[in-house]
């Protein structure tokens, strides 16, 4: 391994790092526009222009906030618990072509920490491993209501994992390949090529799979507010509670890569309009999080077990037996 | 203006505005669970909540009054912090210090003091309310005799101690504004009923 290579790989973490901690920021930001608009309101307008430097404001605040490690909690769980949320988001990422490859001052430059041969299970098992993050916290606070929202964040995150697996399995059948870039350059022959043509059902269950590994609305089960406050966030504050926001935004900004790549084409050809497509298309499932949460109400946790066990998960293997048998054939 | 509620039927009945919610029944075996998931499911009513909020963002027809910028008019009879008014004419103080307003104030938070002055006339010299106890009942207004003390549009009495003070001066319309007519009637308690110049009689002098 030469050190051009470890330089360029140190760079290009640190560039992402920054660019989605950013990103998840504005997200916020972005978020609270948005629901407001959805509601008649308008949302922060003090700070800055149009509240534009709210980010800056909540930033300044969560890195001031006193650190309160309460009592009774399991001390270095508890400290530990948000780092885990945070990191594996990030960590997904790694497998993630964000950007055609392109070239400056003839140096061509793959916008992807790692194009590993098992991209997509990658990314999906490292965000599994997201879910120690709520649970760990929750069962480390001392607090029931972070008890009640690590049991559902356990049951719910497992379950959906299933639907995700299974969703994808029918896509990947017909691609043959794990890695995202293989995914995107199969739908590179423009908008027909799209695998959400072929495979509508598998997108659907993937987008709706979606929502519970974020753990968004209809599926905000895990730190529901008006029942059990902030569920495993509870107990946190400062900078600790600002890690477990980063994650839960970062990883809604990773979930919308991964169906703009593997169900949306992707970047297409690889050429500038693809890039800006991509863009476009990440902006529009998130915006769809967003939306989302402004029409819809939440479901309760046994209607969501309902909605993956009993529907959802044989839909998929439907899917998957019809995928096999029209490519057998 | 005397006005009187038309009285309506309040019983539920065949005339009244009540009725029943339609409610299905609900589903008895699993073929009808079934029916009702997969209805509900390709009715699409999870677009129809899409819509509305997105159309609502369309329109952009935002409903948030930026508070400390922008406020809400108030009605004109809102009982806020007191004022104190001067004559029109001459500019003299209404109140004539006869000290019912003191009296009749239930949370006893009016302070005054009044003198004889040069001219045998009454002067108040001082004279507060504490806004910490103040009930904003209005009584004081709607007893004194002058239409001296009132209410104003003022509602933002935060201060940094519990209890504090209006006092004379801060109450009193000042004599540049009032000479530039800014000084306001009040319409709410105490103050003349619109059109009550027609009701009123000579006082019968023969008995
Ligand atoms: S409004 Fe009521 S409580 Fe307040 S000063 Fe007048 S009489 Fe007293
Ligand atoms: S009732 Fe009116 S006139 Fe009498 S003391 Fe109070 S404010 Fe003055």
């Amino acid at each position: 391994m030469d050190a051009a290579f470890i330089i360029e790989t140190i760079v290009k973490i640190v560039v992402i790092m920054l660019i989605f901690s950013a990103l998840a920021g504005f997200g916020t930001y972005f978020e609270r526009k948005v629901l407001a608009f959805m509601q008649r309101r308008l949302g922060p307008m003090h700070v800055g222009p149009y509240g534009l430097l709210q980010i800056m404001a909540d930033g300044i605040k969560l890195f001031t906030k006193e650190d309160i490690v309460p009592q009774n909690v399991v001390k270095p769980i508890f400290k530990i618990a948000p780092v885990i949320t945070a990191a594996t988001a990030f960590m997904a990422a790694a497998a993630i072509p964000f950007w055609p490859q392109f070239t400056v001052m003839g140096y061509t430059v793959h916008p992807i920490v790692a194009d590993i041969n098992v991209g997509i299970l990658y990314v999906l098992g490292v965000m599994a491993i997201g879910l120690y993050g709520p649970l760990l916290g929750g069962m480390a606070s001392a607090n029931k209501w972070s008890l009640i929202s690590a049991a559902r964040s356990a049951a719910i995150f497992i379950s959906y994992e299933v639907i995700t697996g299974l969703s994808l399995l029918a896509p990947l059948m017909m691609v043959g390949s794990l890695s995202l870039i293989d995914i995107n350059n199969y739908q590179a022959g423009g908008i027909t090529n799209w695998i959400v043509w072929s495979q509508p059902v598998a997108f659907i269950l993937f987008w709706i799979a979606a929502f519970a590994e974020t753990g968004r609305t209809p599926f905000h089960l895990v730190a529901n507010d008006h029942e059990i406050i902030d569920g495993f966030g509870t107990e946190y504050s400062g900078m600790r509670w600002g890690l477990f926001f980063i994650g839960e935004y970062a990883n809604m900004f990773f979930i919308s890569f991964v169906m703009a790549i593997i169900f949306l084409g992707g970047f297409g050809d690889g050429t500038i309009a693809g890039a800006v497509q991509l863009i476009l298309k990440v902006a529009f499932f998130f915006f769809f999080f967003l939306w989302t949460r402004a029409a819809w109400p939440d479901v309760r946790p046994d209607q969501l077990m309902w909605l993956c066990w009993k529907v959802l998960m044989p839909i998929a293997v439907l899917n998957v037996i019809v995928t096999g048998i029209v490519m057998m054939f | 203006m005397h006005h009187e509620e038309p009285f309506k039927d309040r019983n539920v009945s065949e005339q009244s505005a009540y009725y029943f919610v339609d409610i299905e029944a609900y589903p008895e075996n699993g073929w009808d669970k079934f029916k009702q998931v997969a209805r509900r499911t390709f009715s699409g009513e999870l677009f129809v909540g899409l819509w509305v909020v997105l159309r609502e963002m369309i329109k952009f027809d935002i409903h948030t009054v930026q508070y400390p910028k922008e406020k809400l008019p108030i009605g004109p009879r809102y009982r806020a912090v007191h004022k104190l008014l001067r004559l029109w004419e001459s500019g003299y103080e209404r109140c004539i210090g006869c000290g019912l307003c003191e009296k009749i104030c239930i949370s006893d938070c009016i302070r005054m003091d009044t003198r004889i002055d040069e001219n045998s006339r009454k002067e108040v010299t001082e004279y507060s309310i504490n806004l910490g106890r103040c009930i904003f009942c209005g009584y004081c207004a709607e007893v004194c005799p002058e239409l001296a003390i009132v209410h104003g549009p003022r509602f933002e009495n935060a201060s940094e101690q519990r209890a504090h003070f209006v006092i004379k001066d801060d109450m009193l319309t000042p004599l540049d504004l009032l000479k530039a007519g800014e000084q306001a009637e009040y319409p709410g308690f105490g103050a003349v009923i619109p059109g009550s110049d027609a009701s009123v009689k000579k006082t019968p002098l023969a008995y």
